[in-house]
């Protein structure tokens, strides 16, 4: 049998756990229900066509981001699970997950809400927005860019299918070895760990390449560096960060896998393996992910404070420049997330210093975004509430980020709760706050219609003071000297607190809701709310130039760039028209390759994870036949006619000339 | 209501003699040589290549006296053995450079013939690393003996998991030549296959002087 | 006057003195967060000079960063409403985007608040490196401790007793700590006496504490460790030096032995451990673990097994 199913058995599906039964029942449900719709609607084939097999950023990007909002909902879960184990478990009583279930959980609320959650959005919104930003067709590599959005969606199965199947680690979400080791984690929850960031990992490299070389060769004409817009600026920053600090995440995984499958001795305890080294390599990558979440967000908030306060972004230059400084300074802090362990007064100082020289140009940016509003005339949406609440709940954030950065400080804040409620405070605070501000601000872009304004400001007020709520109580609790990923605890005076944060917990549960219920009356009164001028904002960069949604071509014939806000100073010098006459316009060709790949992935980390080797090498040989036999297909490219373009502006033209 | 206005472009002649900046880039034979852009990304892949080596030599450093008593280096490596190791590749680059000449002359036969001259000598190099590995593995000095050799056998096995897959990349290639002669696309790509093989020979020049070298000097 | 590295127990080399810095203790004393001293603020009501230094970083670090944060989240409501869509009374100037005066002083100001802040990491990182034993009269007590699943395990090498899951210290003598683990990593925190420092296993860190109240505290691991994490914790027995030594003797008078047999046992993996005393342990115990070489030595002790056990 172990010839066939590897270490699989009957016994590692949890049965007795009824939590994990209920969950994986209600995902079984949902699927089959999905699936089951799909057949009846017969949408296969245009899931396929449309979806599946599609190169085109906007549609990759949509998919990222639907991949991203259902990550969150389990992500979301693992931390409601958290929240009111903490709030019963007081003395004596062990609340109702033992700690093999809750280990798991906050592991995989880690995992999930970094690697399949913010990754996938900040991926998603890059893909939606750059090209169209920088007047592109698509971005450089099209089919890379499928191939990236299906190995993270294969990621991200895995990490699924370690709820049903097995268990995920129970290491933290950094797996820090000894205990991801084989002698102190012998199951095959790290795994599943290892394999699904692996997977992904590779996506989101390629995708960093891609970005790279899409900002760098496919500007339009005019558009010079810097002219470019800020989300385009922070975007090829964060990929830069990707490309440089990815990889140092794939040998760090690939290592610990060779010592739990091949017995190797980089991070054991014992035969010359080094702990520490793992701890400084994970962290030479974790660091800069940070910022790789957080500086596309800073280019969103500048679009969306500049657009609304109808003012250009106050400091252009200086945005650009401390962006700049960010990534760079990024790989030069990595240490003050272990000043504990025992490194040398002078090394602390230095990583404690760099780190807090980050602070002066994410100050200046606060500023900058400050001095935009001045003088402006800021109109209160949804994006502008997301924006606003970022700038203050993140200037705090970044209080206490400093105060850890003081290595006498961090002796007695690590690992505490003050530091869960630091880190979330920056990225709920700045990412997912960006992220659901420029979910409202691009959506009418991406689908033809605005998002209902009244929920999504319901869905804001519920997130900022449940956020409060929910954090407040933990930096407190951190003065408490509580630590993090407890189970239970016997002090009860921590239990008032935990209690709070967990009410915290449940009114950002209000938020989802209005965020889902805002996304489905948004979509029923779509006519309603339809954008027919393609700028719905009174935006000032390219995308809202074309219609929305844009036509797959994104733009008819190529802008000339001018100046910094480029679509601002074409409608102010009366150039908002159609051009006279066009020309063929060269398209890539959709492929399922990058599809069948990113499946290929999954059976390939069950395999490799319960050690099936026929599959594993079975699936293997399948991605890289797929990929040979693609390198075959010179059917890669077409023209669209300059008479289908014709006919498609010209159906776009009547909207365009309707705009008041 | 707003009238649509009709702009100007380059293509255009709007006849009063004196043309408006222009506010759109429509050129009739819109140029899309994907050349430049692909070698710009593979550039950037070879970066992220880079830093995964510079993972592994970093932790290599950091492993590289963990013998947890077992063999050294200087005990281990056979200096000689590892040199004609390298002068294989060295050639291999070298005869690599005479199929992108013969490529820019536009001569399959000899494209074909430099193409395999290199794979023969990249193979054989492969050969003599994995007869190295079996012969330290059967000594008793595998991977799993110390961290020393964890770090040794990982970062020389990703070098040759590279060159392996140049190989394959190299005979896909050869096949497509065969099939389609050299055009635009199969010259992008063994220009990137160029790159790639030319990379792996200073990540190799690295792995002699850190890994063997100064082993065997230790 | 207090000072913020406070001389109670250590004559720094002046390495501190920062304008200003005075008067700290007083500061502090008047901080509102101070109000809410009394039961549980382990880290702002420490009972240690350590913890003390601790807290009075964090609070001069606030106190410096509310100088820019303070006006930041002012300006954001104000410009915000000030300048709203509505309010049609207040300037428009839609293409201003630059100011050379601005710009100086938003990147001066944080660089300024920031160099300060880096004056102060700088000196504390070394004040209170863990590693700097603690300059003070009393003679100092060694305690080697070593993390064990899910335990921690404390020698007393200069009085050969040994104890689990009980710290006992003399109030006033600063206590230097050689740790390690036998596991996975674990990290030596006493909340209400300062600084903590991660347990790794073949390798020593180093942490000097001193407690300046008698007091039960609670010490923790800081560290997820695995299963029996949640109750890795252990109680710290500050004790005057009447008290401590009366402690020693009862220890000492403990039936118990560690040897390293016994610490093979000990070391399984166990939870909830009650606290242990052991009245006598193998001089060498530590430094076997420490080279994680226990079953090494076990196996040489054995064989040597006619000599004397090494106690004294």
């Amino acid at each position: 049998m172990s010839m066939i199913f590897g270490k699989l058995t009957l016994k590692d599906i949890p049965l007795q756990e009824p939590i994990i039964v209920g969950a994986t029942l209600f995902m079984g449900v949902v699927a089959f229900a999905t699936v089951w719709l799909i057949t009846r609607h017969k949408k296969w084939g245009y899931l396929w066509n449309e979806w599946f097999t599609s190169v085109d950023h906007k549609k990759i990007g949509i998919m990222y981001i639907m991949l991203a909002f259902v990550m969150l909902m389990r992500g979301f879960a693992d931390a409601v699970m958290m929240r009111t184990q903490q709030a019963v478990a007081v003395a004596g009583a062990t609340g109702y997950l033992p700690p093999d279930h809750y280990d798991q959980i906050f592991t995989a609320h880690g995992v999930i809400m970094i690697f399949f959650m913010a990754m996938p959005f900040v991926i998603g919104l890059m893909n939606v927005v750059v090209p169209l930003q920088i007047g592109a067709r698509d971005v450089a590599f099209p089919f890379l860019n499928s191939l990236s959005f299906w190995l993270t969606v294969a990621g991200a199965a895995l990490i699924n299918v370690s709820l049903a199947v097995g268990e995920f680690a129970r290491t933290g979400w950094l797996a820090y070895p000894p205990l991801s080791e084989l002698s102190f984690s012998p199951g095959v929850g790290v795994d599943y760990y290892l394999w699904s960031l692996q997977i992904s990992g590779v996506g989101t490299t390629l995708a960093g390449v891609n970005f790279i070389a899409t900002i760098l060769k496919m500007r339009a004409p005019g558009m010079t560096l810097m002219r470019m817009p800020v989300f385009t600026w922070t975007t090829l920053c964060t990929n830069i960060l990707i490309v440089a600090a990815f990889p140092i995440l794939t040998v760090t995984l690939a290592l610990l896998s060779l010592d739990r499958y091949l017995g190797m001795h980089f991070f054991t305890n014992d035969m010359g393996g080094n702990p520490m080294m793992y701890v400084n390599l994970i962290w030479a990558w974790g660091h800069p992910e940070v910022y790789i979440l957080i500086l596309p967000m800073f280019g969103a908030f500048s679009e969306i404070i500049s657009t609304f306060s109808g003012k250009s972004l106050f400091g252009y230059k200086s945005m650009v420049y401390a962006t700049m400084a960010i990534a760079v300074l990024s790989f030069i802090v990595w240490l003050h997330h272990f000043f504990t362990m025992g490194a040398g007064a002078n090394v602390n100082a230095f990583f404690g210093i760099t780190t807090m020289i980050i602070s002066v140009p994410t100050g200046v940016k606060i500023f900058n975004w400050l001095f935009t509003m001045y003088r402006g005339r800021v109109r209160f949406t949804t994006p502008v509430l997301w924006t606003i609440g970022f700038m203050i709940t993140f200037t705090v954030g970044g209080m206490t980020g400093v105060m850890m950065a003081l290595p006498a400080a961090d002796f007695v804040l690590h690992n505490s709760l003050f530091l869960i409620a630091h880190f979330h405070n920056a990225i709920i605070g700045g990412v997912v706050f960006g992220c659901f501000a420029a979910l409202n601000y691009w959506f009418p872009k991406a689908f033809g219609f605005t998002l209902n304004e009244r929920l999504g400001k319901a869905s804001f007020w519920c997130w900022l003071i449940g956020f409060y709520v929910a954090f407040v109580p933990l930096y407190a609790l951190g003065f408490m000297g509580m630590t993090r990923r407890l189970n239970h605890y016997d002090n009860p005076a921590w239990q008032p607190w935990l209690i709070v944060a967990a009410v915290g917990a449940g009114i950002i549960l209000l938020g989802i809701m209005f965020q889902i219920a805002q996304l489905v009356v948004s979509v029923w009164k779509r006519e309603e709310y339809r954008d027919v001028t393609g700028d719905p904002w009174g935006g000032r960069t390219l995308e809202w130039s074309v219609s929305s949604p844009p036509p797959f071509y994104n733009f008819a014939a190529t802008p000339v760039v001018h100046d910094i806000d480029a679509w601002h100073d074409m409608k102010k010098r009366g150039q908002t028209g159609v051009p006279s006459h066009f020309a063929p316009i060269h398209m890539p060709r959709d492929t399922g390759a990058g599809f069948i790949i990113g499946m290929l992935c999954i059976p390939l980390g069950f395999a490799l994870v319960w050690h099936i080797w026929w599959l594993a090498i079975a699936s293997f040989v399948g991605t890289v036949a797929v990929a040979i036999v693609h390198s075959f297909n010179e059917d890669r490219d077409y023209y669209v006619l300059a008479e289908q373009v014709a006919e498609i502006e010209g159906r776009r033209t009547p909207a365009l000339a309707g705009e008041a | 209501m707003k009238t649509l206005r009709i702009l100007q472009t380059p293509g255009g002649d709007d006849g009063q003699g004196t043309v408006p900046p222009s506010a759109f880039h429509v050129d009739e034979h819109e140029h899309h040589d994907p050349a430049p852009t692909v070698q710009l990304g593979f550039w950037i892949y070879l970066m992220s290549d880079c830093i995964l080596f510079a993972g592994l030599f970093a932790t290599f450093a950091v492993l590289s006296q963990n013998f947890a008593g077992g063999p050294t280096g200087r005990e281990l490596f056979d200096l000689p053995y590892v040199a004609v190791e390298t002068a294989l590749l060295l050639l291999s680059s070298l005869s690599y450079g005479a199929a992108m000449l013969a490529v820019n002359a536009g001569r399959r036969g000899a494209v074909m013939f430099w193409l395999a001259v290199t794979f023969l000598l990249g193979l054989a190099f492969i050969g003599m690393e994995l007869n190295e590995f079996h012969h330290m593995i059967a000594e008793g000095a595998g991977p799993d003996r110390s961290g020393f050799l964890s770090a040794f056998f990982t970062l020389v096995g990703t070098h040759g998991l590279h060159v392996t897959s140049g190989l394959v990349w190299m005979a896909i290639m050869m096949v497509q030549l065969g099939l389609r002669g050299l055009n635009p696309t199969t010259n992008r790509r063994l220009m990137c296959l160029s790159l790639f093989w030319h990379f792996l020979d200073i990540v190799w020049i690295g792995v002699f002087s850190f890994v063997y070298l100064l082993g065997a000097a230790a | 006057m207090g000072r913020l590295i406070s001389a109670t127990f250590r004559k720094r080399k002046s390495t501190m003195h920062i304008p200003g810095f005075h008067g700290l203790r007083r500061l502090s004393a008047l901080t509102p967060l101070m109000l809410l001293n009394g039961c549980g603020w382990s880290i702002l009501d420490p009972h240690g000079p350590i913890g003390i230094e601790n807290r009075s970083v964090i609070l001069w670090a606030t106190l410096l960063m509310l100088i820019v944060v303070i006006p930041v989240i002012a300006l954001t409501i104000f410009f915000a409403w000030r300048y709203r869509a509505s309010n049609t009374a207040a300037d428009y100037a839609p293409d201003w985007s630059h100011s050379n005066l601005i710009e100086v002083v938003i990147w001066t100001v944080p660089a300024l608040i920031v160099a300060a802040l880096a004056v102060i990491a700088w000196n504390t990182s070394h004040s209170l490196d863990p590693y700097r034993p603690i300059e003070s009269e009393a003679k100092p007590v060694e305690v080697q401790v070593v993390a064990l699943d899910w335990k921690w395990l404390f020698i007393y090498p200069e009085y050969h007793v040994a104890t689990v899951n009980e710290l006992a210290v003399p109030v006033g003598r600063p206590v230097n700590f050689k740790i390690t683990s036998a596991t996975v990593m674990n990290s030596f925190f006493i909340p209400r006496l300062g600084s903590q420092v991660y347990a790794m296993a073949g390798m020593q860190t180093k942490l000097h504490l001193v407690a300046d109240r008698p007091g039960t505290y609670e010490g923790i691991s800081a560290n997820y460790s695995g299963e029996g994490f949640s109750d890795m914790k252990f109680s710290t027995v500050a004790l005057d030096d009447a008290g401590f030594a009366r402690w020693v003797e009862k220890t000492k008078a403990a039936p118990a032995a560690l040897r390293l047999a016994d610490y093979q046992t000990l070391a399984k993996p166990s939870e909830r451990d009650p606290v242990r005393y052991f009245g006598s342990v193998d001089p060498h115990l530590y430094q076997a673990i420490l080279s994680q070489n226990v079953a090494v030595a076990h196996e040489e002790h054995t064989a040597m097994n006619t000599l004397p056990a090494h106690q004294e």
